[in-house]
């Protein structure tokens, strides 16, 4: 039995150690948020957060991420209040949305430690999110419109 | 209360005229078709006028989606359409995926299907028509109550209203009483100037849940019982199995068993991981079949020969052959572009629980007539006792809509042998090496200009495979030889050159090909705007000049080419090292303009630095919508234009993943900047118009920049010696 922390609450799980988390989040926890787009890294859709930073959760083992805090796309707020994902919904970013809680996931942790990224820190932060369809300059313009609501204590325009 | 869809029939419009493919003569189980009772929208306490919407007692509006939505919004644009009729509370709409029944058939089409960029162009009409019945009836019923005229009452967000009295009724409160009311003959509708959410940006109603992590892909379908399944299918397309040693696949724990079905060999087992770990362990000696020796480098090869000499005419006018010898000067110049794979960020996947007597299927697909006959042909049972739930689909581009039904029938053929409900997963390296490719294409062009520069002559011969042979929809799809996919795009060229020669040849090839997004015109699009281009050079024109005059006789494609020469400034100076290319393309019925910005480096990197796009599709839904799908088309035609091809080598696809099929990323994403001209016209195509013009325009940015031609995609690096 592995001992996880997953948004909050601690579940015991009881499979390989060796399971990627992806996959131990997805079918034994039913946290479907987390997608599965390329099983090595490479995309960005099962980008979860542990201990606060952004990790791919595809290449992760089970194992290394027990008793450390997990959290994925359910457990980022649980009524849409989160900056990001009211500026999402402002813009519309999303078109299919199938790697849009990786780039959310990766983008809260900008956001956490930079109160006004840049151009130059949302690149740095989010090229290893892909989007198929495209919602790149969304996600971008996105990430500044919940940076400043951020900064303005949350208010939606 | 009349929950049965009885009176749908009367309710259906006929088919959209002008080019649709009659598809339904040639698929028996349209032309059967009969309005199935099995389709009880249930609930006692709703009001389900037609097979599109459903008023439930506590107010709730639900609009039933014919079409499958892969990120384009018809989740929200056709709601529109509805709501806009019905003079719905728009905060009260709810959207649901239709189950498969002809009654959501394609009004051109005759088949459940999502594609061709027609969504909003098939249910223009027949939405409105649904939420104009609906209104109807719920203002007869609250007429009926007050015992007024019903001409005397009007609708009026989610309200039925009397203003003469200061009456008012919710639709929840009116629908017992509507869903006994006679639907009328006929409804008038709106003239749009009256149009209060039509052509307004609206913002989509699946964005909520697609950033809070509730949105239901077929990838998270999970049923009691299911088990997971994942295939080792052969490395040569055509391949079959020789021998299989299963033995340490099957020790994997979690894997309940190993089965071969027709398309290789299933791993099936409690969850994706052991399945996928037990797929690993296999140990199968492939009989590779007649494709093993395939190359892109002998296909090239043989493509570029038979370039060399015109194939089966696909349009002529004038004399091109004449008019050539007798030009000033001609050109030529020859194009290629790869097989190219969808790779959707989800990977195809597919949920099948069969029984006896029935079998429910939980997928993503943008063909749900098809899938159903060849699930029901698989599993031996009639395609009424199929059932497919369409779920969000995590990208389509076309693949989801496969001719050959194959993520479906593979994971029915899995059902079969699994005994149990089972998930069928690709994986990424399933996906890419997996077939079913845009085709390679090479494109040999010649024009002649006169003594003033001007194009007099252009011929144009294609080769590459066809798309519809030997599917069902060959029969229509390919005239005369000529399949229609490959010369779109091209045979219909809009400038006004005298002498013109479209033709084709069509090698058969063992890749599975099919079409992606923006099919012909991908490839068609890039070879004539950027020999366009090089005409105008050598002609001494400007790119944009020269276009104006010969779209003389084509105002909507002047309308975007004349805006987007002015948005994008063309012809004022631009900053050192940068160079503009322009290409418009008339495809979907839409006509797009885009103006590239770029630089290339010393060491022939090529950064796309803005893009600016016009659109001109008719009558406009949803505004933000046809803004994104221009933007994602960008996108995508810059990562075919710039990064990707799939190659093969002894018969095998040599990609795997991202790291060797790479996409754009956020750091190498252009600003993009979309401008739409307003139009009177019906609705048009949007979702793939947006892609043809990209690569071209590209092109001729990087000739602007360096004077370097670019004639073969994806350009990596540009040659700078």
């Amino acid at each position: 039995m592995i001992t996880l922390k997953v948004n909050g609450k601690t579940v015991s799980v009881d499979v390989d150690p060796n399971t990627p988390l992806l996959w131990v989040l997805r079918e034994t926890l039913s946290l479907t948020g987390t997608k599965y787009g390329c099983g090595v890294a490479q995309c960005g859709a099962c980008t979860v957060h542990l201990n606060g930073e952004a990790i791919r959760s595809c290449i992760k083992r089970v194992a290394d991420a027990a008793g450390k805090e997990i959290t994925t796309i359910e457990g980022l707020s649980t009524d849409l209040s989160h900056p990001l994902q009211k500026a999402w919904i402002e813009i519309d970013v999303p078109q299919c949305g199938y790697c849009q809680s990786g780039q959310i996931m990766s983008a809260a942790v900008l956001l956490a430690r930079n109160s006004k990224p840049t151009d130059a820190n949302i690149d740095d932060a989010m090229t290893g999110n892909i989007c198929r369809c495209g919602t790149y300059p969304r996600i971008r313009q996105a990430i500044h419109r919940a940076a400043e609501m951020k900064r303005d204590g949350g208010t939606t325009k | 209360m009349t929950g049965k869809l009885k009176r749908r029939d009367f309710f259906r419009i006929g088919a959209a005229a002008g080019g649709g493919l009659l598809i339904s003569l040639y698929l028996p189980e349209v032309t059967n078709a009969k309005v199935s009772d099995k389709l009880k929208f249930v609930g006692p306490q709703t009001f389900a006028p037609n097979a599109f919407v459903r008023i439930g007692t506590d107010d709730s509006v639900t609009v039933i989606v014919n079409k499958s939505e892969m990120g384009q919004g018809v989740y929200t644009s056709l709601p529109m359409l509805l709501a806009e009729e019905l003079e719905a509370d728009w905060s009260k709409i709810k959207v649901e995926s239709a189950p498969v029944d002809a009654a959501y058939n394609h009004t051109s089409f005759g088949i459940q299907m999502t594609g061709g960029s027609t969504s909003t162009a098939s249910e223009w009409e027949r939405f409105r028509k649904a939420g104009a019945t609906a209104r109807v009836m719920l203002i007869a019923a609250a007429a009926q109550n007050w015992q007024v005229e019903p001409q005397s009452c009007r609708a009026e967000n989610g309200y039925v209203m009397h203003s003469a009295s200061g009456r008012r009724a919710s639709f929840g409160s009116l629908a017992d009483a509507a869903a006994k009311i006679e639907p009328p003959k006929d409804v008038t509708l709106k003239e749009p100037s009256a149009f209060k959410l039509i052509g307004k940006p609206t913002r989509r109603l699946d964005t909520p849940a697609k950033v809070n992590g509730t949105a239901q892909f077929g990838l998270d379908v999970k049923i009691p019982g299911m088990l997971t399944a994942v295939i080792a299918r052969p490395p040569v397309f055509g391949g079959k199995v020789a021998t299989l040693n299963s033995e340490a696949a099957r020790a994997v724990p979690g894997v309940r068993s190993v089965m071969q079905v027709p398309s290789g060999i299933a791993v099936i087992a409690d969850g994706f991981w052991p399945a996928k770990l037990g797929r690993d362990k296999l140990e199968i000696k492939w009989d590779d079949g007649p494709n093993a020796n395939l190359s892109t480098a002998g296909m090239r090869e043989q493509y570029a020969k038979l370039a060399q000499n015109p194939g089966a005419i696909a349009r002529k006018v004038g004399d091109p052959a004449k008019a050539l010898a007798g030009a000033t000067r001609t050109i030529t110049a020859e194009y290629e572009v790869p097989y190219l794979a969808h790779a959707m960020m989800e990977p195809l996947n597919c949920v099948v629980d069969l029984q006896s007597d029935h079998c429910e299927i939980w997928t993503g697909t943008q063909f749900q007539t098809v899938d159903r006959m060849a699930a029901a042909a698989v599993a031996g049972l009639k395609a009424e006792q199929v059932q497919i739930h369409t779920m969000l689909l995590g990208g389509g581009f076309g693949r989801r809509a496969n001719p050959a039904s194959d993520f479906i029938v593979e994971a029915v053929q899995v059902a079969k042998v699994a005994k149990a409900p089972v998930k069928v997963v690709w994986t990424r390296e399933d996906d890419i090496s997996g077939g079913w490719y845009r085709p390679m294409w090479y494109d040999r062009m010649v024009a002649g200009i006169d003594v003033l520069g001007s194009p007099i002559a252009w011929t144009h011969t294609i080769v590459g495979q066809s798309i519809m042979e030997g599917t069902p929809f060959a029969a229509f799809g390919i005239r005369n030889g000529i399949d229609g996919t490959s010369v779109e795009g091209a045979a219909d060229l809009l400038y006004g050159i005298p002498n013109l020669q479209v033709d084709l040849h069509t090698p058969k090839i063992g890749v599975p090909v099919m079409w992606w997004r923006s099919v012909g015109h991908s490839h068609n699009g890039f070879a004539v705007e950027a020999f366009f281009d090089e005409v105008a050079h050598a002609g001494g024109k400007d790119p944009v000049e020269l276009r104006r005059t010969l779209l003389a006789n084509q105002p909507r494609m002047r309308g975007v080419l004349d805006l987007v020469a002015q948005k994008a400034n063309w012809g004022k100076p631009l900053a050192a090292g940068r160079g503009r290319g322009i290409a418009t393309h008339f495809s979907f019925d839409s006509y797009v303009a885009q103006v590239a910005e770029v630089s290339v480096d010393k060491s022939g990197a090529v950064r796309v630095h803005r893009v600016v796009c016009t659109v001109d599709c008719g009558r406009v839904v949803n505004p933000d919508s046809v803004k994104a799908q221009m933007e994602g088309g960008i996108v995508f035609g810059l990562t075919a234009a710039l990064k990707d091809e799939i190659t093969l080598d002894r018969g095998r696809v040599q990609q795997r993943n991202f790291n060797d099929y790479p996409m754009l990323r956020m750091n190498e994403a252009p600003e993009i900047e979309v401008h739409i001209v307003p139009s009177t016209e019906n609705p048009t195509g949007v979702g793939e118009p947006g892609v043809p013009p990209v690569a071209p325009a590209v092109a001729n940015a990087i000739f602007a920049a360096t004077g370097k031609r670019v004639r073969k995609l994806p350009i990596g690096l540009v040659a700078m010696g």
